[in-house]
């Protein structure tokens, strides 16, 4: 039942406290629970449930509808090319060929030792940067075959610590201070205009 | 002072050029994202200017302004703040940073090199019409971005820019950065406020009831793209009449478009609004400098992957909505892509169709069944396995999806005219049409190519088959 580390189970009310209505907090739980452990695990939605207060049934549905969330054990690093119209106008199925065959798998699988998951892609917001990759969600731009083959070495290096390893999104995480939070309050508790808004209205009458 | 038409190194893709630059303008430093840079260049004047203003003032500003979103569908940001029904409360704001649209690269800069401006933008909407909560929803596959966003939320709490009495006033608002987890359609914004509830990311049926009045947990909800909100600091700071002093009446200021393809510099832009065309951007000397290899241009997606295509026989026309939708096509979210003369059409056109059959969200079956099916057919006539028939079922199936004439662009050499945008359509969102206007357009602007790739293949296969009622 208890899935979440101490730390990430109060990081996890901390981002519940920040809604109004706590399932709003089901997909950063879920970015969580995959930064924990890699992937999304039957306990960590489970978990979830009970915390956001729903079932774990409801918590899968959000959960599967969801590309990046992986329900199965992925590789240190998830490749992803882009194959959109822009990168596949300036060669991204020749890139995705040559990854196949630089890493022996076909496009959707992991590699053997585990580092590597390798997946075709949709667009990814470089589109003038073609053809562009994403490692764990990092972008690489104008990537040539052999530009491929160096990030791999590099990335495959047990000393390379500059890419964090999937399941880890943003390093930074957003931290409101309890001093100057308003609060969130759950809408049915209000029924009145905000105070600046209030004011002003009572000063033109 | 960046040169003319050299790409800036910090910022990926982005190209310097002489035009005004309202959303760009911090781009050329290399700390532009920190709160130090943005105070020193004028940070936070637009809120602070907001403040002592009325909020019905600046809401009137906005207004006055005539800010076209961004987005896709070009709403006048001030209208829509307008639809909030009356004593309804509380009220929200969403910021849509789900940018995915094919060929769209624009939000991502705009978070990653400038969050703070994009902060102050959500405050100023946040002021003029009361929203007291704020929920910046940013794509889940751009960690940078996240990073950048976060670490700018943070020190404008601290600086006390956002929370509690901002900068001594009564206005209390707090931002909420919220990941996406990849949904193409989650960028429609009432999929997006299906997902920030926690649900899976499907469109609701509206009308009748828009967000604007039955939002995000049953409440006036305002859904704005990153383009839009950071236009709004600019326009607080400098006034509405400075900002229609730019491009013209109907399509007032500057806006960010991305032109990747076939060109010599592919990159994003700040264009003026309304006057730049299509040929300044392809060919001009600062911008992307022509086609590569001075080959001739065959065709190019005028407004995201969703838009019908365009080609040489409009280069001419100005980014502005009123001249493009008569021409068959959309703006959408300035994003162009470019295609030369050797290009493989129909293996082109499949790029986009697939992406549209995979980011179906499943809940429209014309959608669901016929963008998958228009991917199927598309692979055979494209891998060389499809017949003369397959054609026609092309166009069968896409009309189930949109009935009645799909907008396409006029071609003189084909004695085509055009048929205005928009189009009908049997499904909730756009991403079914949007399945079939790259199929569309291709089909009607180079039919020769589909047939040259199906010649030969017999169509004995196929039987008819006649229902008597």
């Amino acid at each position: 039942m208890t899935f979440f580390t101490e730390e990430n189970l109060e990081l996890a009310h901390e981002i519940i406290g920040r809604y109004p209505k706590q399932r709003s907090a089901m997909i950063p739980l879920l970015h969580l629970a995959q930064e924990q452990s890699g992937w999304v695990t039957e306990e960590a939605m489970k978990q979830i449930g009970v915390l956001v207060g729903t079932s774990s049934a409801e918590v899968l549905g959000t959960c599967s509808f969801y590309e990046m969330f992986k329900r199965h054990e992925v590789g240190k690093y998830v490749v992803n090319i882009c194959t959109t119209m822009s990168c596949a106008l300036l060669g991204a199925e020749e890139l995705l060929e040559h990854a196949e065959t630089r890493l022996g798998i076909k496009a959707g699988s992991t590699t053997s030792d585990g580092l590597f998951t390798l997946e075709g892609a949709e667009c990814q917001a470089a589109c003038t940067e073609a053809p562009c990759l994403q490692v764990n969600y990092r972008h690489q731009y104008r990537v040539t075959p052999s530009d491929f083959d160096q990030l791999i070495d590099e990335l495959a290096d047990p000393n390379n610590e500059e890419t964090p390893r999937h399941g880890v999104l943003a390093q930074i995480r957003q931290h409101i201070p309890v001093e100057r939070s308003v609060g969130a309050v759950h809408p049915d508790l209000v029924n009145v205009p905000p105070v600046w808004i209030e004011e002003k209205k009572e000063a033109n009458s | 002072m960046t040169e003319l038409g050299i790409p800036i190194p910090h910022a990926p893709g982005f190209i310097a050029n002489k035009t005004p630059r309202i959303v760009t303008s911090r781009f050329d430093y290399e700390d532009s994202f920190t709160i130090e840079r943005y105070e020193e260049t004028g940070g936070y004047q637009g809120l602070r200017t907001a403040l002592s203003k009325t909020p019905e003032a600046v809401h009137g500003e906005v207004r006055d302004a005539s800010l076209l979103g961004r987005g896709g569908a070009g709403f006048p940001a001030g209208v829509k703040w307008g639809f909030c029904p009356p004593g309804v409360w509380p009220r929200y704001l969403v910021v849509n940073g789900d940018e995915s649209e094919p060929g769209t690269y624009k939000d991502r800069l705009l978070m990653e090199l400038d969050p703070h401006q994009l902060i102050e933008g959500c405050l100023i909407a946040c002021y003029a019409i009361g929203l007291s909560q704020c929920f910046l929803y940013v794509r889940g596959e751009m960690a940078v971005a996240q990073e950048r966003i976060a670490q700018a939320l943070n020190e404008a709490y601290a600086a006390g820019y956002i929370g509690k009495n901002i900068l001594g006033t009564e206005l209390s608002v707090d931002i909420v950065l919220h990941w996406g987890a990849g949904a193409y359609v989650v960028g429609e914004e009432t999929a997006l406020i299906e997902s920030l509830e926690g649900n899976r990311g499907m469109p609701r049926l509206k009308p009748p009831y828009f967000p604007a009045s039955i939002g995000l947990y049953g409440q006036p909800t305002i859904v704005n793209n990153v383009e839009t909100l950071s236009n709004l600091p600019w326009i607080l700071s400098n006034g509405s009449e400075a900002f229609k002093a730019i491009g013209t009446e109907t399509s007032p200021g500057t806006r960010m478009v991305a032109v990747s393809g076939h060109v010599k510099r592919p990159g994003v832009y700040e264009i003026v609004n309304g006057t730049t065309t299509f040929r300044d951007l392809i060919y001009g000397e600062t911008m992307c400098g022509g086609i590569r290899n001075d080959a001739a241009l065959k065709a190019f997606v005028p407004g995201g992957g969703s838009a019908p295509w365009f080609t040489a026989d409009q280069l001419d026309l100005p980014f502005e909505a009123s001249q493009v939708g008569p021409e068959g096509s959309m703006l959408g979210s300035g994003a162009i892509m470019v295609m030369d003369e050797t290009t493989d059409i129909p293996a082109a056109a499949l790029t986009l169709t697939k992406f549209y059959a995979h980011e179906s969200c499943g809940k429209c079956v014309p959608c669901r069944e016929g963008g998958t099916w228009l991917e199927q057919i598309m692979r055979r006539v494209v891998n060389g396995s499809g017949t003369k028939r397959d054609l026609d079922l092309l166009i069968e199936v896409g009309e189930t999806i949109c009935p009645g004439d799909f907008p396409h662009a006029s071609n003189k050499e084909k004695g085509l005219s055009a048929v205005p945008f928009p189009y009908k359509m049997t499904t909730i969102c756009f991403v079914g049409p949007s399945a079939f206007a790259p199929v569309h357009s291709a089909l009607t602007l180079f039919r020769e190519e589909f047939e040259a790739k199906v010649a030969g293949n017999s169509d004995r296969n196929y039987v008819e088959v006649t229902i008597n009622a």
